[in-house]
């Protein structure tokens, strides 16, 4: 009984202490974590698309509570003056979600640029919407608050050839980042004050 | 202990060296030696969790009952391989996104439990502090020499650098899967030759 009694109290003891440790240190590092993820996964997207701007826009970031879900806003200060964020929303591809970085100048409501970040479309077909330019080219200069769709469903986009789903899933989260984007513009406005 | 504290350590170096002597950990060994580079960020990884799960079991050695021993090594070494894994997350992003899944398989690496067992567990602290540095140092110089001669070969670079020039047509055989066995072979029978004599 007392070798059970034993036992029980030196793995409770060893497992209680292991957890504390490790609470401790993921607390810790869970922002510079953040971080890494950010320059290494939605990066080199996010440069891409505030591409001149004199900023850093990965330290430039501000977080807006929408619902019960939180969004990173990624500043980018073009001659002097914070005037565009990127933000990311998700399409409905074919093979899962597809993550999408849309830059927007918040003066004319315009996209600047857009670009794919994570993806499981096929590769050499549906993960063209991230690597082909010309397919993520046609959405500069668009008003972002409007509703996106490919040309066979009667839009002005051309897709794809070959990934139609891809193609309209991006079109699904582009028109997704509109809504959100018109429904946060006061506060968008009144954080990135901050940055310039 | 008869041995002293240096010979605890350098017996890690040749006599017991991973995992050409003890032939343990081969999983990593053969998977992530693509590179010096990984090599090396592995055999760093391993030093850290070694060193720190051998204290733990040395100091805890009269409280941990024998019979749940082995839950016990497990609970320590997987809380420390956790640290390691957040800390690469944090500090080093790139080189955690090439070790990918073998951080976390550390847990599994048999060295680990092999030295809390064999060693730790019957040794006062700093013997094994000297024991976990020795081995650890041991399997990081095992991983860096074969993945310095598969990336050579393979790549014809030596940490990301060029050795032969670009002239040279990579032995890209050295880095895929089959390479890593012949060159683990080719270095253990030349260890054995080296140590027959």
């Amino acid at each position: 009984m007392r070798e059970i009694i034993k036992m029980i109290v030196v793995l409770t003891v060893l497992s209680c202490f292991s957890g504390g440790l490790l609470a401790a240190i993921s607390g810790g590092t869970k922002d510079k974590i953040e971080y890494q993820q950010l320059v290494f996964v939605k990066g080199p997207a996010i440069r891409n698309i505030l591409e001149g701007c004199s900023n850093d826009p990965i330290v430039d970031r501000f977080k807006i509570k929408d619902g019960d879900i939180e969004r990173s806003f990624f500043v980018g200060v073009f001659d002097g003056k914070a005037d565009t964020v990127a933000f990311e929303s998700f399409g409905k591809g074919f093979g899962g979600d597809i993550g999408i970085m849309v830059g927007i100048n918040i003066n004319d409501d315009k996209i600047i640029s857009m670009g794919v970040t994570t993806h499981s479309e096929t590769p050499g077909i549906g993960s063209k919407a991230k690597t082909d330019p010309k397919f993520s080219d046609q959405f500069k200069t668009l008003d972002l608050v409007q509703s996106f769709k490919v040309k066979p469903d009667g839009g002005e986009i051309d897709a794809i050839s070959g990934a139609s789903v891809t193609s309209r899933g991006v079109c699904g989260g582009i028109t997704e980042a509109g809504t959100v984007y018109e429904r946060l513009k006061p506060q968008i406005i009144e954080e990135i004050k901050k940055f310039s | 202990m008869a041995k002293s504290i240096t010979q605890e350590f350098t017996k890690g170096l040749w006599d017991e060296i991973p995992p050409f002597r003890l032939v343990l950990g081969l999983c990593p060994t053969l998977a992530v030696t693509k590179s010096v580079e990984n090599g090396l960020g592995m055999g760093v990884a391993v030093i850290f969790v070694l060193v720190c799960s051998n204290i733990l079991v040395s100091l805890l050695r009269n409280i941990i009952p024998s019979k749940v021993r082995i839950a016990c090594f497990i609970v320590i070494i997987a809380t420390f391989v956790i640290v390691v894994e957040l800390l690469m997350q944090a500090y080093t992003y790139s080189l955690f996104l090439k070790l990918g899944i073998f951080i976390p398989l550390i847990v599994v690496n048999c060295i680990l439990l092999g030295r809390a067992e064999a060693f730790a567990y019957k040794n006062g602290v700093v013997a094994s502090i000297a024991d976990g540095l020795g081995i650890g140092f041991g399997f990081t110089l095992s991983l860096v020499s074969i993945g310095a001669l598969r990336e050579v070969f393979g790549s014809g670079t030596f940490f990301g650098m060029s050795v032969f020039g670009p002239s040279y047509q990579p032995f890209t055989f050295m880095v895929e899967a089959p390479g890593a066995f012949v060159c683990l072979g080719l270095m253990l029978c030349i260890m054995n030759l080296a140590g027959s004599k």
